[in-house]
């Protein structure tokens, strides 16, 4: 369905009154509700000034909250550069035509999309020195291993759900011409998967950056850590520090959501996203199987938190 | 041309994964120069000192520097060793992975809030006690709390996981407990009447009473209902650092700058110094 | 061996996991309920509704659960006085769940309206021209339809619920990740099997409630 305004009809003079009068009632009944958070904020105090002032100070964002952000960023990124890898070789490992690979893959896949990131970074930090002889693992590598094992597995699933999705025919054609397995998938399958798959790595960032925050478990100094705990204890401003950073976090996820919008729509335009919305009813019942896993891939990638 | 990009992709995966590696760099095992323990450490020209980073009055990272009674203390053994201050490289450490960072060598001390016990004797060592803390209550200035045995059907606060906390569970069933991840946090949480107290190590939580954004408001109830000796946590192997330790805590408590790094910090107050025993300085291995 | 005869230990893991099913189970209610009243708003006829449904996704999509769950603690209860239960521990249970269900709720609100999207306009088209109200067609109409599509990716956003619960551990709650923080500090040299055990317990529950998941949506699919 093309989009809302299908559900309802173009409102007539009477549905116009209604419209603005609900307009009004849910209107006012919201600012209602947040003058009455203001007020009990303040009540509380939670709007004096020497809460807020630190704010104002360079101190505040050059080495609390900007150190932080950039721990966030960039162990955000750094996993992200591993996840797709480790997402394109456990998606093509899954896909194998030898069962030793399929099997072994897509158990890795299936254990970590189900262990807590939580219980795996705190792991990794703590438990890895038993395995691996003693050789420390830092905050900031436990939390990008973590995330990486978490998030390729998202991202190998999302992979095998557009891989399957781009039609049979590319495939079937690839084989006809002579290509073996391996070309079909390193130049045929995989360079269209990848492209419908664009929004939703985009929107696996976003996904990726809130997590770093889980990395308060080992201490890594990420935005949560410097700018509400570390900060919090400098200045007695938790809630306050804790509103501004919950900004922060809002500000640069919007931003990345709204890119991987951007990239969607623009990828649609160009007409090579594997159809996510209804299929006409032109197309043959087969691609309709595969466009149908692949929007329940997306979207399941999507949801993933 | 597919393939190029791929390559193109992976190239970049390595600048990235180098590039962190290069920030992680400056973590990894201080300098393995001269000698292995900290007295060689210090004629190498540095020392890392894992400190705290969010408790106040005692290791506060309050921007580029760290300040309280631990970092003072630091100083002193800085000072001892023959290093300046300007000379040492502080760290944040957690409480969970003190002994990971003494062991596995990314520090080079551990001065932070650390009581010394039987467990953690196992796996490092430790100079000191610099300090004997016990475990007590923060309340409002108006409370008229005595003790954990006033507190029952109250709700205290502290740390998920600590021993404060696990010896109210034990010891004071009776007595609500609230956990954080950090004691900022209770802190918050009393201030606004969630909780009734925060229970802790009495320095640590002087620390938040005598905190300028909180002066006037809370109190330490005063009667300790633990004993939780403070050491200076390093290398198990270092016996020759631990015993110089030992006698630089006991030179700085006799020349006064013991005194002066306390009424520098947490005696801000006026809390008088407390007196060092130097016939506690018993821990080191023998 | 005493960490696997130790009773308290066992007492530790299944208090651990049987808060992990509860903030599951409440958090998953309430978080469908609210996707669903969300989702209707942002498809209704009023831009209001519109707004409030988009600002509600956005805000809650992209702040760290973490950040939530210390505001349902120190936002909701500390500053607004909702206190949801006299008792420490049932108070942050349902606080987590607040919290858990405000989060999620904006995954299932996206799920469903992606779902609508697939239930083809003819459908509304003809249910409007037989004068049906836009509250009667997403109830009749629409929603029933885009339920089977939706089944998939719901069965992501709640096992994500699963594990996401363990956060709430942060204000408290002596949920599966405290319990095994308590049990490593406890018996730091059996870290691995303690890992394993809670590891291997989610796994357990969690793959097989995928699958499952996903054979539903399979047998539900729409054969267009």
């Amino acid at each position: 369905m093309s989009t809302d305004a299908v559900l309802y009809d173009h409102p007539g003079p009477r549905a116009k009154t209604r419209n603005m009068i609900l307009t009004v009632v849910f209107g006012l009944g919201l600012l209602a509700l947040f003058y009455w958070i203001y007020l009990k904020f303040d009540e509380k105090g939670q709007w004096a000034p020497e809460l807020w002032k630190p704010f104002l100070e360079s101190n505040t964002w050059v080495n609390f909250i900007i150190p932080g952000l950039i721990q966030t960023l960039s162990a955000a990124l750094v996993a992200m550069v591993l996840s797709l890898t480790f997402g394109i070789v456990f998606a093509v490992g899954r896909l194998s035509d030898h069962w030793w690979v399929r099997v072994p893959a897509g158990a890795v896949v299936e254990f970590f999309r189900a262990v807590p990131l939580l219980l795996m970074i705190f792991f990794i930090f703590y438990g890895l020195p038993y395995i691996n002889g003693g050789v420390p693992v830092s905050a900031f590598w436990s939390v990008v291993i973590g995330l990486t094992l978490y998030n390729g597995s998202v991202l190998a699933e999302a992979f095998r759900a557009g891989v399957r999705s781009v039609p049979r025919g590319q495939g079937e054609a690839a084989y006809g011409i002579g290509m073996r397995k391996n070309q079909v998938m390193r130049h045929i399958l995989i360079p269209q998967a990848a492209r419908a798959m664009l929004p939703v790595i985009l929107s696996q960032l976003v996904v990726l950056v809130k997590d770093t925050a889980l990395g308060y478990i080992v201490a890594f100094p990420e935005l949560m850590q410097r700018g509400v705990n570390d900060l919090g204890a400098n200045r007695a401003n938790v809630v306050a520090a804790a509103i501004v950073v919950a900004a922060i976090y809002i500000a640069v996820n919007s931003l990345l959501t709204s890119l991987a919008n951007f990239v969607d729509r623009r990828s649609s335009r160009r007409g090579i996203r594997m159809q996510r919305t209804a299929p006409t009813e032109s197309l043959p019942a087969q691609a309709l199987d595969a466009s149908f896993s692949a929007a329940d891939g997306v979207a399941g990638a999507r949801n993933q938190a | 041309m597919r393939i190029s990009r791929m390559a193109a992709v992976a190239t970049a995966a390595v600048l990235a994964l180098s590039v962190a590696a290069c920030g992680d760099g400056s973590d990894g095992a201080g300098g393995s120069g001269s000698g292995d323990g900290i007295v060689g450490k210090a004629a190498g020209g540095k020392l890392v000192i894992g400190v705290k980073s969010d408790q106040p009055g005692l290791g506060l990272q309050t921007g580029t520097t760290y300040e309280g009674f631990d970092i003072e203390v630091g100083k002193i053994i800085a000072k001892g060793l023959g290093l300046d201050a300007s000379k040492i490289e502080w760290k944040t450490t957690v409480s969970a992975n003190r002994e990971p960072f003494i062991e596995q060598g990314q520090v080079d001390l551990v001065i932070a809030t650390y009581t010394i016990n039987d467990d953690r004797k196992k796996k490092v060592a430790f100079g000191g006690p610099y300090y004997v803390a016990g475990q007590d209550l923060l309340v409002k200035t108006d409370s008229t709390v005595t003790g954990p045995e006033a507190m029952e059907g109250k709700k205290v606060c502290s740390v998920a996981g600590s021993t404060p906390a696990k010896r109210i569970k034990e010891e004071y069933p009776k007595v609500g407990l609230q956990e954080f991840d950090s004691y900022s946090k209770c802190v918050q949480a009393l201030g606004t009447g969630q909780v009734d107290a925060v229970t802790t190590d009495d320095i640590i939580l002087a620390g938040y009473a005598a905190q300028a954004e909180y002066a006037g408001k809370f109190k330490v109830v005063g009667k300790p209902f633990s004993s939780e000796p403070y050491g200076i946590g390093l290398k198990k192997t270092d016996t020759a650092g631990c015993t110089k330790i030992n006698e630089i805590l006991k030179a700085a408590a006799d020349d006064g700058s013991y005194k002066a790094a306390w009424d520098a910090t947490l005696g801000k107050g006026g809390t008088p110094a407390p007196t060092f025993d130097a016939t506690k300085l018993t821990n080191c291995p023998a | 061996m005493d960490l696997l005869s130790d009773p308290d230990n066992l007492d530790l893991y299944l208090t651990g996991f049987s808060w992990i099913l509860r903030l599951t189970g409440a958090g998953a209610l309430g978080a469908l309920v609210l996707g669903v009243i969300l989702a209707g708003f942002r498809v209704s006829p009023i831009p209001v509704l519109r707004g409030f449904g988009a600002a509600w996704v956005n805000t809650f999509r992209n702040t760290p659960l973490t950040l939530i769950v210390f505001f349902c603690y120190f936002g909701l209860y500390s500053t607004l006085g909702l206190e949801l239960s006299e008792e420490i521990d049932l108070n942050n249970f349902w606080l987590g769940v607040v919290g858990l269900a405000v989060y999620t709720s904006s995954f299932v609100c996206e799920a469903i309206r992606s779902g609508i999207n697939t239930v083809s306009a003819g459908q509304s088209e003809a249910a409007r021209a037989l004068g049906l109200s836009f509250f009667q067609v997403l109830r009749m109409i629409v929603l029933p339809q885009a339920a089977r599509a939706v089944i998939a990716p719901l069965g992501s956003v709640f096992i994500a619920l699963a594990k996401n619960a363990t956060i709430v551990g942060t204000i408290g709650l002596a949920e599966s990740s405290n319990a095994m923080k308590t049990l490593i500090n406890d018996n730091g040299s059996q870290v691995i099997l303690i890992f394993v055990i809670f590891a291997g317990t989610f796994a357990a529950f969690l793959i097989p409630t995928g699958y499952l998941f996903g054979w539903l949506a399979n047998r539900l699919a729409v054969k267009r």
